[in-house]
């Protein structure tokens, strides 16, 4: 699914800062990984990466077996319309639509009329048990929920992959397992590929494989089929 | 379409503030731009109206007193107008000079009808002046030339006389004997009395005031019309042919300035056309210095409202947005606005306008000898102010169109890093 091959990215703000030093790394359908490092690895660079967010300068990089290299604004936007789904740290809703139009944005972009998209829209956020929801603002909805309702948007467009970004980073304990259950279910029930990117290793342990990023490099990928890489996963307590 | 209009909505309904101010600057320098030209429009027009009452294309000439010496005759001497001198202006310039008149002048006369009497000033005219001043006939006919051939006694009358020498008879003036001094005359038209409040006029024919009142060839003034004369350069070189016609039949310098004097309406015209053009100008100018800065308010609302969507425009292209998707939003919202707020503008200042023509788009100015149009029909084409309005527009978004394209050039990574 997703395939990397030298990835090298530097940043030019000043002084060039030589972020990602050559990723290899390849991510099959259906898995549930996590890519974990500390503040400085690289592990959000590689992430926009993965996420068509952010280019890199060498190296190669195919997504559902799409060289992603170079592409123009409108093809970067179309991929990531059809292929990806994004969950952020700050959910990144747009505060003016209400939860069902947030849901309904990305069909917009694929030309989807109102009424199904809105239909659609419904569908997901009662699987995600927010049809009550549907006509709040997000300032009028608490940090899970704005949450689900991220993860609603990003499953509307039946995504290839979904990337996480610190999905439970501004989360509470409880709604973090929460939040991370949801991801599982979808792993396990429908098969979805999902990428978290995390720092906290109790949410890395929910993962089936978590790879180790330092230093711009792959550190080392453990299988964590049994979810006991970290103590801190225990129990269902993350924090 | 449906769903960019409730985006656009639902951006304005969020941003009230924001919107009235940009519309406010729109439709203010719309309602300016109006306005003025319309005030401008006003000005222009009455000039125009008040040239349009005779004819552009007509000299008068006075006689004055010789300022040089000249042919062994000193100077200082007056020189007196004849008939002669109409003769000789049509003779020696038969291409340019049309139809020639002369006025002669009789004051102190009393003119009475039945017990009624005024006093009143006597002119005689030839036909012709109604073509150079502006002469508004009320009721029956003016002089005609039958009148000067044959030397009739006929009167046209003020209105004002009228009233007074006739009031309660039947039928007016009009065929009626009025007793001028001990004179009878036939009443053939009543004229509007533009000089109100001064002596009455009482206006004959030319040739005979000029047989009754023993003025034998003498006349006060004369005047002709032109034709072929349409520079102001062409009327100076006229003017010192004619100078040099006088001079030779006077016995005056061809250089004489102040042995008769030109009034030529002609000049007169292209000089006050051409303060009219400048003052048209400077309205444009300021005009469009008016929408200008409504469209650097438009402009900067753009870049803030774009500043401020920053990160929106981020999620929206981490969603899917392509760039020129979310380029057109942000224009079509402006576009919106100030194609609303224009409108506005556009019908307050048509209104305001309209306002003025009713209240003083015929408002007139006593200039001592009579009233003069000053204010009239202050309005503005409504295709200028379309135009205007579209110019603000497409200006506008123009402005704004550049800060909109860096905004969405930004990465969504970058735009989704912005607080």
């Amino acid at each position: 699914m997703i395939h990397l091959s030298d990835i090298n990215k530097t940043y030019n703000n000043g002084a060039p800062l030589h972020v990602l030093k050559g990723i290899n790394l390849d991510i099959e359908k259906g898995e549930f990984v996590s890519i974990m490092g500390a503040s400085g690895s690289g592990k959000s660079t590689l992430l926009n990466i993965l996420g068509i967010l952010d280019t890199y300068d060498s190296g190669e990089y195919r997504l559902a077996g799409n060289l992603v290299k170079d592409l123009s604004e409108s093809k970067a936007a179309e991929f990531r319309n059809r292929l990806i789904g994004f969950i952020f740290q700050s959910f990144n809703l747009i505060s003016f639509k209400n939860a069902m139009e947030n849901v309904a944005l990305p069909l917009f972009y694929q030309g989807v009329g109102r009424r199904k998209r809105n239909a659609l829209a419904m569908e997901y956020l009662d699987k995600l048990g927010l049809a009550d929801w549907a006509a709040h603002m997000p300032n009028e909805m608490s940090g899970g929920q704005k949450q689900r309702v991220a993860i609603a948007r990003a499953l509307i467009t039946r995504p290839q992959i979904i990337l996480a970004d610190e999905p439970t980073g501004a989360l509470d304990s409880k709604t973090s397992v929460e939040v991370m259950d949801i991801l599982k279910n979808l792993h396990k029930d429908e098969g979805m590929t999902i990428v978290v990117v995390t720092h906290e290793s109790g949410v890395a342990n929910q993962t089936d494989k978590i790879i180790h990023i330092k230093d711009g490099l792959i550190g080392s990928i453990d299988e964590n089929l049994n979810h006991d890489a970290s103590p801190f996963g225990q129990g269902g307590y993350m924090k | 379409m449906f769903d960019i209009i409730t985006e656009i909505f639902t951006t304005i309904r969020r941003n009230k503030m924001r919107t009235a101010l940009t519309g406010f600057s729109v439709a203010w320098g719309i309602f300016i731009l109006i306005v003025l030209l319309g005030a401008g429009n006003g000005l222009i027009h009455a000039f125009e109206m008040s040239s349009s009452e005779c004819a552009l294309n007509s000299i008068k000439v006075f006689p004055g007193w010789t300022s040089q010496a000249y042919d062994g005759l000193k100077a200082g001497r007056r020189i007196e107008l004849g008939n002669n001198d109409l003769v000789l202006t049509k003779e020696a310039f038969p291409d340019n000079v049309d139809e020639v008149g002369a006025w002669l002048h009789q004051g102190g006369c009393v003119v009475s009808y039945g017990n009624e009497y005024v006093s009143a000033d006597l002119d005689g005219y030839y036909p012709n002046v109604t073509k150079l001043e502006s002469v508004k006939m009320l009721k029956g006919r003016f002089l005609n030339d039958i009148d000067i051939n044959e030397r009739r006694k006929v009167a046209v009358i003020g209105d004002n006389a009228e009233g007074i020498l006739f009031d309660g008879v039947d039928g007016g003036a009009l065929g009626k004997f009025i007793n001028v001094s001990g004179v009878v005359y036939k009443v053939v038209g009543v004229m509007k009395d533009e000089n109100k409040g001064m002596q009455h006029q009482v206006a004959i024919p030319f040739t005979t005031l000029q047989l009754i009142y023993d003025k034998g060839q003498f006349l006060n003034n004369y005047a002709f019309t032109t034709k072929g004369l349409e520079t102001e350069e062409a009327n100076d070189a006229f003017e010192v042919e004619l100078r040099k016609v006088l001079g030779s039949e006077h016995r005056f310098a061809a250089d004489d300035q102040g042995a008769v004097w030109f009034w030529n309406r002609m000049k007169q015209y292209l000089q006050t056309s051409v303060g009219m053009r400048m003052l048209q100008v400077a309205i444009w100018v300021i005009g469009i210095f008016t929408l200008l800065s409504g469209v650097v308010g438009v402009s900067n609302i753009m870049l803030i409202t774009v500043k401020e969507r920053t990160r929106e425009f981020g999620i929206r292209k981490a969603l899917g947005a392509k760039p020129h998707t979310i380029l057109a939003l942000v224009l079509a919202e402006s576009v919106v606005i100030t194609t609303f707020f224009g409108y506005i503008g556009m019908v307050a200042g048509i209104g305001v306008t309209e306002l003025a023509d009713s209240i003083l788009g015929q408002s007139t100015m006593d200039n001592g000898f009579g009233s003069t149009t000053v204010f009239a029909n202050p309005t503005v084409d409504l295709s200028i102010a379309i135009e205007a309005t579209l110019t603000l527009v497409v200006a506008g978004t123009l402005a704004g169109f550049f800060p909109a394209r860096k905004a969405v050039k930004i990465r969504p990574i970058e735009a989704l890093r912005a607080e």
